[in-house]
């Protein structure tokens, strides 16, 4: 098994771009360093009990006046900044996944079911689809939370905020994986293998999950890389407006607000490695997605 | 006297992760003034590349690796792409097997006539629009002075393959490299596609390169015939001698694994196993594994083109040392 | 007594809709377009032997090859298979495993994510044929070598056989299921001659060796001859004769028959000048009034372009044409 993929065109076609090796050790790194985090940080910037006050507002180690102990420095309240962002790319890096795994799992589905199935529950399934395409996905994600904020007291709010975060950004994307399946069903459904499978008397189950799935899940993993990238920062944006992770949950998009209050002030270095990171993670992630489709893509080859 | 095209050890490598792939390899042939010579073989053979690196329209990565292409005497297979696309429209003709690949969907099938018109020959546009009508007579469009202003997807599939033909004939090239025209076409169509080329062929002088895979139309329409085998030319000569006396063991095998209309037979002669891939020629001649004559020597060297009666085969069964 | 056929169709038709959207219909006024593809059609196949339907493209051919195993329903008339209704027999796995199919296109056939042998494997897995995994392998492996492979090459993937191996899988895997009765959609058009010889000779020797019955689809005359012991010719939807393949072949009655075999290339290059039928195939949506054939047929007359003349038999043939019938052909 390893031996095929080492010998296949995909593996080729990555070891051939310096770009792609580049994306994908950074992004490794981010990974890494998100989810051993609890391990792995130099402090724990949720124990109070580590935290000093005395050490507010120290700049970056390599600045003047800085101090070893601090390499990115510290924010109003004596927190490590390079533990912070490590401990808030994981709920970063764990709501972008969660989001877009439910936006796969439903987009593939309806899309699938539209496209074998065709007739009214296609003609519906795309119209949802539809209407749903002409509001910003970032909207739908807002009403969501304004809703779930509104019928909710707060403390139950608070704890299940994580979900309704995840919940709110995948509902926005699914259309997109939808339409990418439909599509591809359309095309396998027509195809030989799937007419015989129909007249051995197969169900039509069977024949979406045995041989339609496999074959339209290309494009899936492609959309689906892209769209980690977007799913991370539609949640940054969400917490950046306030709206978003609670604030005992800290992401990337929480600690750039906190920090955009000191910007002006002198103290850029609490918001601004935040937002180095938030770029350098999306921008790894995306350009493995855009190799990914040149990869997979038989006419780019 | 030279000949109008001459292919001299054309030959044409692809290369890949895996190594380069020959899929032309020490293709050899000329073609007279006024004849048709017919490139025929099984998918693979490397016949339509041979029509594709004549016509300077190779697909990359594949270049030519080797070898000359003469039109006229003058070497055309090293020109600048801008230099080869004059050639193409004035001296050489196309036509494809899919006639929506050679005519512009946006334009009218005239236009796109009295454009390729006005820009080889000495015509200004109405005397072009008239010669574009006549041409479209000429190939069977009813009521061409109606429709030159028609768009290609108003024509059934035969009447767009016609309109094609006239768009390789209309400047008038002396060579036209044809690549299955008639493939797509039903019996009935290809049937009157067929005569019309010939007619044409024939009636203008015109020279023709005819690449097809189904013998029946080489038979009908070629004077002389190339076979073609894993990217090599296997035998060569006169339509009539290749057809009913072929020399080649390969090309025997073709003619003789086609099925008869006039008759069933019980068990058609086939050949056992298929064309290797272009990844894994064999050594020597590339039909040995499946040659029933074979001997030790086609295992080890590979034969170049030996006189055989009438014809050229790439056979060692006709050497003669 | 005469033993029933394996398969039987009455006056079997299917209608496509091809309208356009009721928004747009509306815009341009127009009605309902339907696509009559298959138009009253009649015929037995008796056991153990091959019917073909041949034609060009849009006469239907393909489309009976497809309702007659279900994957179309039909819009008028009615399927038997082995005297039982069709949409019956589709609900009995024990009669449906009797019907399979083979393809045109050996590179859509086969499903390119799944290894040979669980291709071949899927039809005895659906109708639980063979129990346990070792005795499954060992009727792949058997079924492979019937077709000519090798039973290591089960677990290979598709794409690394050539065009005419993928049709022996694809052979393989119709034969998995024991069946007796075969639609063959054009299982040559796609391959090479020389390899096209081979899955002829392959297809004769399993037909003689397990008694199967074939409905075999195609546009080539010449192949339909080697296979055929009767041969219907379809056009725009409606069989235009049928008889015993040496029949057909050496007496052809319709003027359609004997355009098609004149549009033929001469391999015996006896210099003949052919006369090819003039016209195209008028689209199916449109055809045109009375016989189909009347706008490309030399023997046409009033009568032919006003009514729409019936299948009738004359010795061994049965043709659907009112100058054969006058004798006017």
């Amino acid at each position: 098994m390893m031996r095929r993929f080492f010998d296949s065109d995909i593996w080729w076609s990555f070891t051939r771009s310096w770009v792609t090796i580049i994306s994908a050790i950074v992004a490794a790194i981010c990974i890494f360093g998100a989810v051993l985090s609890p391990w792995i940080a130099p402090h724990n910037p949720f124990d109070l009990t580590s935290i000093d006050l005395m050490d507010a507002f120290k700049p970056p180690a390599f600045s003047e006046g800085g101090d070893a102990r601090f390499p990115l420095g510290t924010d109003n309240q004596g927190r490590d900044v390079l533990s912070a962002i490590m401990y808030g790319a994981q709920v970063s890096l764990l709501v972008g996944f969660a989001a877009t795994l439910f936006a796969v799992l439903l987009g593939v589905t309806l899309g699938l079911l539209a496209g074998y199935l065709g007739g009214t529950v296609d003609a519906l399934l795309m119209r949802i689809a539809d209407i749903q395409l002409t509001f910003p996905s970032i909207l739908v994600a807002l009403l969501i939370d304004g809703i779930v904020r509104a019928a909710l007291p707060r403390e139950m709010h608070d704890q299940i905020a994580l979900y309704v975060v995840i919940f709110a950004i995948g509902i926005s994307e699914w259309p997109k994986f939808a339409r990418t399946v439909r599509g591809s069903t359309l095309v396998e459904r027509n195809k030989e293998y799937v007419l015989a499978a129909r007249v051995i008397g197969l169900g039509q189950g069977a024949i979406m999950l045995r041989h339609v799935l496999p074959n339209v899940l290309g494009p899936v993993l492609v959309i689906g890389t892209l769209n980690l990238a977007l799913a991370i920062l539609a949640e940054a944006t969400l917490s950046f407006l306030g709206v978003g992770v609670p604030p005992t949950q800290p992401s990337l998009g929480t600690l750039i607000r906190f920090g955009n209050d000191y910007l002006f002030s002198g103290e850029w270095w609490i918001t601004i490695f935040p937002g180095l990171a938030l770029i350098i993670m999306v921008l790894s992630v995306n350009l493995l997605g855009d190799w990914l489709r040149d990869a997979l893509n038989p006419k780019l080859r | 006297m030279n000949s109008l095209l001459e292919v001299r050890n054309l030959r044409v490598e692809f290369p890949t992760r895996r190594g380069t792939l020959v899929a032309l390899d020490d293709v050899s042939f000329a073609i007279e003034p006024g004849e048709v010579l017919g490139v025929v073989g099984e998918s693979g053979a490397g016949k339509s590349m041979t029509g594709a690196a004549i016509i300077g329209l190779l697909e990359p990565p594949g270049r030519i690796a080797g070898g000359q292409i003469l039109l006229e005497g003058r070497r055309i297979d090293n020109l600048p792409y801008e230099e080869m696309r004059r050639i193409r429209g004035r001296h050489i003709g196309a036509i494809f097997q899919d006639p929506l690949t050679t005519l512009n969907p946006l334009y009218t099938i005239g236009r796109q006539l009295v454009e390729t018109i006005t820009t080889h020959l000495p015509l200004n546009p109405a005397q072009a629009r008239e010669r574009a009508i006549e041409w479209l007579e000429l190939v069977g469009i009813p009521a061409a002075r109606d429709r030159i202003d028609a768009y290609p997807h108003q024509f059934s599939g035969g009447m767009r393959q016609r309109v094609v033909i006239a768009l390789a004939l209309c400047a008038e090239p002396k060579l036209i490299v044809a690549d299955e025209p008639t493939t797509a076409l039903d019996v009935s169509i290809q049937a009157q596609v067929i005569a019309l080329l010939k007619r044409l062929a024939r009636e203008k002088g015109t020279a023709m390169m005819l690449v097809t895979h189904d013998m029946g139309v080489i038979a009908e329409t070629a004077d002389r015939v190339a076979v073609m085998y894993a990217g090599r030319v296997a035998e060569i000569g006169p339509v009539r001698e290749v057809v009913k006396h072929a020399k080649h063991p390969y090309s025997s095998g073709l003619m003789a694994s086609i099925p008869p209309l006039d008759r069933r037979v019980d068990k058609l002669a086939a050949i056992d196993g298929s064309m290797p891939r272009l990844s894994a020629i064999p050594q020597g001649c590339a039909y040995n594994p499946r040659c029933p004559q074979v001997m030790e020597r086609c295992r080890q060297q590979r034969p170049d083109l030996l006189p055989a009666g009438e014809t050229r085969a790439a056979c060692w069964l006709y050497a003669h040392d | 007594m005469t033993e029933t056929p394996m398969l039987e169709t009455r006056d079997l038709a299917r209608f496509f809709d091809v309208s356009r959207p009721p928004l747009q219909r509306l815009l341009a006024r127009e009605g309902k377009r339907t696509l009559r593809a298959v138009d009253g059609v009649s015929f037995s196949i008796p056991k153990g032997t091959t019917l073909s339907l041949v034609g060009e493209s849009g006469c239907g051919k393909s489309t009976v090859a497809r309702l007659v195993v279900g994957l179309y329903s039909a819009s008028r008339g009615d399927v038997r298979f082995d005297g039982q209704d069709l949409h019956a027999a589709r609900r009995d796995p024990a009669q449906r495993s009797r019907m399979q199919m083979i393809f045109q296109d050996p590179y859509a056939s086969l499903n390119p994510r799944w290894r040979v042998l669980d291709i071949i494997a899927e039809p005895i897995r659906a109708f639980g044929l063979v129990k346990g995994d070792a005795a499954q392998r060992e009727r792949v492996a058997e079924l492979l070598t019937q077709v000519g492979l090798s039973p290591l090459d089960g677990v290979k993937f598709p794409h690394e056989f050539s065009g005419g191996q993928r049709q022996r899988i694809s052979i393989a895997r119709a034969l998995s299921s024991n069946p007796e009765f075969l639609v063959c959609d054009e299982p040559t058009s796609a391959l090479d001659v020389s390899v096209q010889a081979q899955i002829l000779n392959l297809m004769k020797e399993l037909q003689s060796r397990l008694g199967l019955t074939f409905l075999f689809i195609s546009h080539n005359l010449a192949v339909v001859r080697q296979v055929s012991d009767r041969v219907g010719v379809m056009y725009l939807g409606r069989i235009v004769e049928m008889a015993p393949a040496e029949t057909l072949f050496t007496s052809p009655r319709h003027p359609y028959t004997r355009a098609l075999m004149e549009a033929i290339p001469d391999l015996e290059m006896s210099g003949r000048q052919r006369m090819p039928v003039g016209g195209e195939v008028p689209s199916p949506i449109d055809p045109p009034s009375g016989c189909a054939f009347h706008p490309r047929c030399p023997l046409a007359n009033d009568r032919c372009r006003a009514e729409r003349p019936e299948l009738k038999a004359h010795a061994l043939t049965e043709t659907a044409c009112h100058a054969v019938e006058e004798g006017r052909g």
